[in-house]
């Protein structure tokens, strides 16, 4: 009997080992344990044994059973492993093959610099501010001590909807200083007006009849020119990095008075002048300057007890900088192997 | 304004390099734009002398001349030219030479015989007869009155020696459209003496200046002042080498001596002057008046200008002369025999005078300078100087006396100088003294605590004109960077922006790009969208001066703009387009002044996968991120610009906020495109007025909810909306969600019917539903649904 048992432990590990799926091992389990089964044929013999010999054979049946089933349960887990395995290798797939989500529609680039100027700007303190495009020359001009006469005024350059050129489009951003100034009266006065304006330039690679401008200002008490320098370089070296160079050099604007014009090292030659900055080794990015006492006066602010700073940035050269967008049209073209590219 | 280096060492003496002068007066507040080297051109062209010359064995023209360029032995060069003799002096391009507009010169054969290099005419060196009126016009260019050496470089000769040097000027400073304005601004920014020249003439010319000429200015109000002497015995001819080359370089087409002064003054001075030919002055009088009734005036350039009666003109008796600051008459022009001249100069209204050079079409260097209003006092000491160079040159003999006739009221100006303030606008620390000394170097006094103003500065006129005087000096790039201090203030978008911002972001995650599109547009975009005779939207604002029809008038919808993107992406073969743009349109008001300026969403597409439904889902999509809810869509069935079958009205809270659907094929095809089209215009601003209430946590459901799918069929002008509803209000309380999930027509559904299937979801708050909870309301529902629609259970 302990042959037999022997046996059929060996054969059992055997038929065990060459089980191909989990299906031969549960048809072999039936088989070999099973209330058929070879090992419980054994068993029934027991009752033929001797009383000292039915313990010893009752335990090494038992520990047959016992190694059979765990050899049993260990290919179950191998095979089952080995399944899992070959399933997976069959659903490969090839991962250079493009994803298919819908694409994401595009930012227009030049909002897309517009949006970093206004966080910069957010950031500082700045509202975001509003205005009308179709505007009083009082507003676009006269109030920004730009008189009757001035060159800016005329037909040639600017767009009019009324005969007496009381009534335009606006040719700055400027004009929203002055409504700033009467909305919101009482300084501290913290403002950034984005926003279209319009002049009579044929179209070209560097000029548009509609163009982008963002007009920003500033009215408080003890506002200085340093205060001006600080804050653009501010928003210079959050543009285009903390290691450009900065130049303020003076300018004339009517509405602004000391005014000046900022330029940045050019980022290619780094001052030794190159085609992209014209040779002159600097690029003109905005202009700027302290608020005009006249300007202050007629918004019933007093230029004695406050001063101010205000400052033109053109969106479209920042844009076509940030991007290296070579021609204007491109932006107002709108055609979509252009969007896509943002 | 350009500037010749070499002249200007006649007021300042400095020696920076073209690169450093740059710089420095940039920084200083004179923008430098270029400097251009006029020796840049020409290249490797030496003075050489003819050492032989003798005919070419192979041709019957050409000449084989040996000469020395003083360098070593001489250098053989053919030339075909038939007017230079043995000893004359000639300019010799050497091998590799550059000529006038890049002509490369190297050595060669000509028929035969070596050749290194080229003799050259003036036309070769960039030059015309204007320039060296002495120099053969058909032939080589012989230098032998022109002062040189053999070697020399031929550039030395021209006076080619020279940077020119472009400055932007900006419009507060008319007294740098001149050189010595420039030449003030640059010892200014060098810390250098000005060396300024008062003219001085002898007189004594033959005749009483006031029995000779007379002078009136009945129209005060556009003549500043005029003022006038006369030459007489005038020798016209050639000005002298140095005169014109300085012209040259400024720019300035040499012409003869009594031209080329007037010239050469208002490159000085900044004055423009006028010489007359006294002949044609008739009555020896001159009038500054209107034009009033004369109809035309033929100027210098030889075109007839109309002229308009408030266009100021300089005449005579009996017809004008002149136009007043702009250009000269025909009529009067200095010629080859003039004997007497009169040389005006005047000052006159800037306004009038770039009107009058805007209406004729005609800016000239002397209009130019009147439209900035320069500085009236200029006129005498400028006519004095022309005066002075006539002298000089030998060119005529200067009568006594000067006639000046002044019709303003000069006002000598000073304002105190105030160091606290100044120092407090700019954030500097700036001593007083240092202040001073920056006004000082530029010809600005300060007395007794005061700075007088010179006449050449109208430009200060407050503290900050001087604060930027100081800072231009101290150096814009010393005044320290400071953030700003003081109250803080709340920075951020307006809750209008954010709602923008939104919007965007939703188009974009639903693949719409985003256009900028131009707000005027052009009148015939109506009628490409098929809008009627009276659509109110034809009630556009019109430029009155528009580049052209095109970008005439300003829009008032949104949809001819989207087209005209959307077909330029059909036209460029783009196989499917989404766009969106976020922008203004401009409704006039009645009893307003500027119009109302609302804010649109536009959406646009074509391509595969657009229909009615993609885009209704976009819409939906972005106004469910906006919080706009709920949306009811209305069938339109009579608006001409979309398919009559195809669009729909949207509503929210009984608003109507905008339209969507697809283009009318017929308006599609005005754009071009031949395929479906789509668009949606939403009113963003009256978006604003209808957000549903911001939004709550709500418990999430305790008990689960049961589903039951229904399907009807019914005739196919039942709308799913129709079903919908009455599916809502007949269903009762628990039924929480109804969804479509299919519409089905063909194979066992009858011609004219649809069979559209539903999933209903029911839930309670309270406790889970079971069938008899559900029976009840899918029998209400059935009943309703066949009773008001005829739709019948499937």
């Amino acid at each position: 009997m302990r042959e037999q048992l022997e046996k059929i432990k060996a054969s059992a590990f055997e038929a065990l080992e060459q089980a191909k799926a989990s299906a031969d091992l549960e048809e072999l389990r039936v088989r070999l344990l099973g209330k058929k089964g070879e090992l419980t044929g054994v068993l029934k013999m027991m009752g033929k044994l001797s009383a000292d010999e039915r313990p010893v054979m009752g335990q090494l049946a038992n520990s047959v059973r016992a190694a059979i089933e765990e050899r049993l349960e260990a290919r179950k887990a191998e095979l089952a492993a080995a399944a899992l395995e070959a399933k997976l290798a069959a659903e490969a797939l090839d991962v250079t093959v493009p994803g298919t989500t819908r694409p994401l529609g595009h930012k227009h680039p030049m909002y897309i610099a517009l949006d970093e100027a206004k966080e910069i700007f957010i950031g500082m303190g700045f509202q975001i501010l509003e205005g009308p495009e179709v505007e009083l020359a009082e507003y676009n001009f006269t109030k920004l001590n730009t008189e009757e006469g001035h060159p800016a005024r005329d037909w040639s350059d600017t767009f009019y909807l009324k005969e007496d050129s009381s009534v335009l489009l606006r040719t700055q951003t400027s004009p929203m200083q002055i409504r700033a100034m009467e909305a919101i009266k009482n300084p501290p006065i913290r403002i950034l007006a984005p926003g279209r304006v319009y002049r009579k330039d044929e179209v070209d690679a560097t000029h548009s009849p509609m163009f982008h401008q963002i007009e920003g200002l500033v009215i408080d008490k003890g506002i200085t020119m340093a205060d001006l320098k600080g804050t653009l370089e501010a928003l210079v070296k959050s543009l285009y990095g903390e290691d450009s160079v900065v130049r303020f050099r003076p300018h004339h604007f009517p509405f602004t008075e000391p005014s000046c014009e900022v330029d940045v090292q050019c980022f290619k030659c780094h001052g030794a002048g190159c085609p992209t900055c014209k040779g002159e080794g600097w690029i003109e990015l905005l202009g700027a300057g302290m608020v005009h006492p006249k300007v202050l006066e007629g918004c019933g602010i007093d230029p004695k007890v406050y001063s101010g700073f205000a400052f033109g940035i053109g969106l479209e050269r920042m844009a076509m900088r940030r991007f290296q967008i070579s021609d204007l049209r491109l932006i107002f073209e709108n055609d979509v192997r252009f969007l896509r590219q943002f | 304004m350009n500037i010749s280096r070499k002249w200007l060492k006649e007021f300042v003496d400095i020696q920076a390099s073209d690169r450093e002068y740059d710089e420095i007066m940039t920084v200083a507040g004179q923008k430098v734009e270029t400097t251009t080297r006029l020796d840049a051109e020409i290249q490797n062209v030496k003075v050489g002398r003819v050492l032989s010359i003798v005919r070419h064995p192979n041709s019957d023209h050409m000449w084989i001349c040996q000469i020395d360029v003083g360098q070593g032995a001489p250098v053989q060069i053919v030339t075909g030219a038939q007017n230079v003799r043995e000893g004359d002096l000639v300019p010799a391009a050497l091998h590799d030479s550059r000529l006038a507009g890049g002509v490369h010169i190297t050595a060669g054969k000509l028929r035969g015989e070596d050749s290194n290099g080229m003799l050259c005419s003036i036309q070769e060196l960039g030059l015309t007869h204007n320039d060296f009126p002495d120099a053969c016009e058909n032939g080589i260019w012989i230098l032998n009155d022109e002062d040189c050496a053999v070697g020399q470089d031929i550039n030395a000769v021209i006076g080619n020696d020279d940077s020119i040097v472009e400055f932007e000027v900006t419009n507060n400073r008319p007294d740098c459209y001149s050189l010595i304005g420039l030449a003030r601004e640059t010892a200014a920014a060098f810390n250098v003496p000005l060396k300024l020249h008062e003219p001085v003439v002898k007189g004594g010319g033959p005749g009483l200046l006031p029995e000779l000429l007379d002078v009136e200015t009945p129209d005060p109000d556009l003549c500043l002042r005029y003022t006038a002497r006369m030459v007489r015995n005038v020798k016209i001819g050639p000005s002298p080498k140095w005169m014109r080359q300085r012209l040259r370089a400024a720019g300035i087409r040499p012409i003869n001596n009594i031209v080329d002064i007037t010239n050469y003054v208002m490159v000085e001075y900044g004055q423009p002057m006028h010489a007359f030919d006294y002949r044609y002055v008739k009555g020896g009088r001159i009038i500054v008046r209107r034009a009033g009734a004369d109809a035309e005036l033929t100027t210098l350039d030889g075109s007839v200008r109309k002229l308009t009666p408030d266009m100021l003109v300089i005449a005579d008796e009996t017809r004008p002369v002149g136009l007043a600051g702009v250009m000269g008459g025909e009529n009067s022009e200095i010629v080859a025999d003039t004997a007497d001249v009169v040389f005006e100069s005047a000052n006159f209204d800037g306004t009038s005078i770039r009107k009058t050079a805007l209406a004729l079409g005609m800016r000239t260097e002397a209009s130019a300078k009147f439209e900035k209003n320069i500085d009236p006092m200029l006129t005498l000491p400028a006519v004095n100087r022309a005066c002075e160079l006539v002298e000089l040159l030998g060119a005529g003999e200067v009568l006594d006396g000067v006639i000046d006739i002044i019709n303003y009221v000069p006002e000598p100006f000073s304002l105190p100088l105030e160091p606290q303030r100044i120092n407090a606008l700019l954030g500097t620390e700036i001593p007083e003294a240092d202040m001073i000394d920056y006004l000082r170097r530029e010809q600005i006094p300060v007395v007794d605590g005061r700075i007088q103003v010179p006449s050449w500065r109208p430009d200060l006129r407050r503290m900050a004109d001087i604060a930027e005087e100081v800072a231009r000096f101290y150096g814009y790039n010393e005044i320290p960077t400071t953030l700003m201090r003081g109250a803080t203030t709340r920075g951020g978008y307006s809750p209008a922006q954010l709602l923008e911002n939104k919007a965007g972001a939703a188009a974009r995650a639903l693949g719409f790009s985003e256009i900028i599109t131009y707000s005027f547009v052009s009148p015939s975009g109506m009628d490409m969208i098929r809008a009627p005779k009276d659509d109110p939207r034809r009630k556009q604002i019109k430029l009155l001066n528009p580049l052209g029809e095109d970008t005439s008038v300003m829009r008032t919808t949104g949809v001819p703009s989207m087209l005209d993107i959307l077909s330029r992406n059909y036209a460029y073969h783009n196989k499917e387009a989404r766009l969106y743009e976020l922008a203004k349109i401009y409704l006039p008001v009645e009893g307003e002044v500027l119009p109302r300026e609302p804010k649109l969403l536009m959406l646009g597409s074509y391509g595969p996968g657009e229909d009615f439904y993609a885009l209704k889902g976009a819409v939906e999509g972005i106004l469910a991120q906006l919080n706009v809810l709920p949306l009811r869509f209305e069938a339109v069935k009579d608006d001409p610009t979309y398919h009559p079958g195809r669009c729909a009205a949207l509503f929210v809270g009984g608003k109507r906020i905008g339209v969507l659907g697809q283009i009318h094929p017929l308006a599609a095809k005005n754009y071009g495109m031949d395929c479906e089209v789509y668009a949606a215009e939403l009113n963003f601003t009256e978006l604003q007025s209808v957000l549903a209430p911001e939004k709550t946590f709500k418990a999430l459901p305790r008990f689960p909810a049961v589903s039951r799918d229904l399907a009807v069929v019914c005739a196919e002008a039942v709308t799913v909306g129709a079903l919908e509803a009455c599916i809502t209000e007949a269903a009762g309380p628990l039924l929480r969600e109804i969804r479509l999930f299919d519409v089905y027509r063909g194979v066992g559904i009858l011609p004219g019917m649809k069979s559209a299937a539903f999933s209903l979801n029911f839930r309670a708050e309270e406790r889970t539903l079971t069938d008899a909870d559900i029976e009840p309301a899918m029998r209400s529902i059935c009943q309703a649904l066949e009773s008001r629609l005829g739709a019948v259970r499937r």
